[in-house]
């Protein structure tokens, strides 16, 4: 028995005869403190961070859903119970006739926006990441997906940052349960502001789209005069030696890891793969073609999600070495974000560390 | 081709013979196709017929046309009653009907959306009918369109959690648009609903959820009319048509017998059939 195993045993009587979950397994992030300083981190950015602050994309969702509602008398909307969590209670408030609370059911959230987008309307049906793509998977496989109905799920609490609430509460898996399905759009926007983008871009666009939204406020990354195209990534710059191919709250880590790192004389690029799916195999090509290798970097596990996607697509075009940074097949954890975003490597050093380990090879 | 909503048939002669094609079409399509449920679409053939041309308003020349009302099966495996409901109401020729289950046709083994006109949304996966019955009927609400949303479930479809998430939306909701059957013949696959998973008091269950809950015999037309005019007038409420069906109907050797869920007629039994349809 390890020092670590007799530790936890001694802490409780209750717990004595039950496997104990360690959160320092060694699937966890095994990168190495470096010696960087935050501000050190917050000045060696490649782009100006256009703002000091920080906007969950959720609030941004409510707000456009608001602002589109306006607009659009055909824009209508679900929620499960979660209309306060997920800010789709902008869109209740202005529009309660438009607005369907079903309740604590997903299954039925899903099937009720398909039936409505049949007569015409726009649904967007929201709830929690987990809920909304596990709960209802096959409702979306067969009535939205199969059915290829304008069904547009926009979720939620993606991820670790989630925090407190735990394993439970934050899907680690949803971009890879959306991904298998055909006829799907996924999509993990950045920041607030491409966020807004995304879901007026998306209320244009005819078919089933999945929109993958945090809790946690995020800092603004993309820049001013950014255009959301479904499908189209966006490229910060290309490094020679790596590149960074990120989505959601790991596009700012990325892009801190590749300031670092090119100053140290490793050229890092970074790309905001917000589409998931459709992939945008063009830009990828094109960058994998004039670098090392490739780092993948989502708050998602590492199988599925947008890593699998970048290793699918390069294993048969352009083979060249791709390290994926994600959550490594594991649940996540109750905790702050920022330490849960530690916890799992979610972050610059070990960015960093992963690139400079996979040069040295 | 103009819209059907003139032609609506109120003679109980006349859609018991449209049944009995049904019936006859069913069993020559799935004997033609080698599988398929034939034991369910038998059973439901009665209320569909009458919900299709008695009530409903449609146009096959413009599926889309957005008077129409509408029809989810819920209980997908009985695809065969609707391909012969759709074929009867001028979709698609019957000749279509000798290609279900077929590579490349329209006529998919449970029923699909994407490939067949007629067919609001794909289903097979049980239980997601009347959620999308109830999304339907939300959005004509919105349009003050006055059409309304037919459905027909399966008794072991109601072992599904999400009918009964369905059913309290629909109650909630007071969607007095949807009218829901249910196809009550007794029997799923591994046996009689009764000893597989009991859903009885189905009335009292029903009637609980917020449901205005009619009764009917599944095969005697007159009453299934009179359930579906009654439930045109209830305001406030959706209505659910429990209709007592026998698995099988129509064909003496078919009818109670579980194993005939999912097997589709011989030859042999296909020509027996057709006899003591014609007969009958």
């Amino acid at each position: 028995m390890g020092k670590k195993e007799q530790d936890a045993r001694g802490k409780g009587q209750g717990l004595e005869n039950k496997k104990l979950r360690r959160w320092e397994d060694e699937k966890l992030s095994t990168s190495q403190p470096l010696n960087i300083s935050s501000s050190q981190i917050q000045d060696s950015s490649l782009v100006t961070r256009h703002s000091s602050l920080e906007k969950a994309t959720r609030d941004a969702y409510g707000e456009t859903l608001l602002e589109l509602g306006k607009e659009r008398s055909d824009i209508v909307v679900l929620d499960a119970d979660l209309s306060g969590s997920t800010k789709t209670n902008k869109f209740a408030k202005a529009f309660p006739e438009r607005f369907f609370n079903i309740g604590v059911s997903e299954q039925d959230m899903i099937g009720t926006a398909a039936g409505l987008s049949l007569t015409g309307k726009v649904p967007f049906a929201s709830t929690f990441a987990v809920f909304e793509t596990g709960r209802a998977w096959d409702q979306i496989r067969l009535a939205v997906c199969y059915s290829n109905t304008n069904v547009k799920l926009v979720a939620s609490h993606g991820g670790i940052t989630v925090g407190e609430d735990g394993a439970s509460h934050q899907a680690l898996e949803d971009i890879a349960l959306m991904r298998a399905l055909p006829n799907m759009t996924v999509i993990v926007p950045a920041d607030a502001a491409e966020t807004s983008l995304v879901i007026k871009a998306i209320a244009d666009y005819k078919g089933p789209v999945y929109v993958r939204l945090g809790r946690a406020a995020v800092p603004y990354v993309m820049p001013d005069d950014y255009k959301f195209k479904i499908g189209k990534a966006h490229i910060f710059r290309t490094g020679k030696d790596a590149n960074i191919i990120a989505a959601g709250i790991m596009v700012d880590t990325a892009i801190t890891a590749a300031g670092i790192l090119t100053e140290q004389g490793i050229d890092t690029g970074v790309i905001n793969m917000s589409t998931i799916k459709p992939l945008d195999e063009k830009s990828l090509l094109s960058v994998a073609k004039n670098s090392k290798i490739i780092v993948t970097a989502e708050e998602h596990s590492v199988i599925g999600g947008l890593g699998s996607a970048v290793c699918e697509f390069l294993a048969e075009n352009h083979p060249i070495p791709v390290k994926r940074i994600g959550v490594n097949d594991l649940f996540g954890c109750s905790g702050n974000p920022k330490e849960l975003l530690k916890l799992y490597g979610l972050t610059a050093e070990n960015i960093i560390e992963t690139i400079k380990k996979a040069l040295k090879k | 081709m103009n819209p059907v909503q003139n032609n609506k048939i109120r003679d109980i002669r006349t859609l018991e013979n449209i049944a009995r094609d049904v019936r006859i079409n069913i069993l020559k399509m799935l004997t033609a196709s080698g599988s398929g449920h034939t034991g369910g679409s038998l059973s439901a053939a009665d209320i569909a017929a009458a919900i299709y041309f008695s009530k409903m308003n449609f146009n096959p020349a413009n599926p889309s046309w957005k008077e129409r009302d509408r029809f989810i099966l819920s209980k997908g495996h009985a695809a065969p009653l609707l391909y012969a409901i759709l074929a009867q109401a001028g979709y698609f020729s019957h000749d279509m009907l000798n290609t279900l289950r077929k590579i490349n046709s329209p006529l998919q083994g449970h029923p699909c959306n994407e490939s067949l006109p007629g067919v609001e949304i794909s289903t097979g996966s049980l239980g997601q009918g009347l959620s999308i019955a109830n999304g339907i009927a939300l959005g004509l609400k919105l349009d003050k369109n006055p059409a309304r949303v037919y459905c027909i479930l399966g008794d072991g479809e109601t072992q599904e959690g999400q009918v009964w998430e369905a059913a309290m939306t629909a109650a909630h909701y007071n969607l007095d648009n949807v009218c829901a059957f249910i196809d009550n013949n007794g029997l799923q696959i591994d046996g009689p609903v009764e000893e597989v998973m009991r859903i009885a008091p189905i009335h009292d269950k029903w009637a609980a959820f917020g449901w205005h809950v009619l009764e009917v015999n599944g095969h005697k037309m007159e009453e299934i009319l009179n359930a579906l005019d009654k439930a045109e007038s209830i305001k406030n409420k959706p209505t659910m048509i429990i209709a007592h069906t026998v698995k099988g109907k129509g064909v003496s050797f078919f009818e109670g017998r579980v194993e005939y869920h999912g097997i589709a007629p011989t030859q042999e039994e296909l020509d027996k059939a057709l006899k003591e349809l014609a007969n009958g």
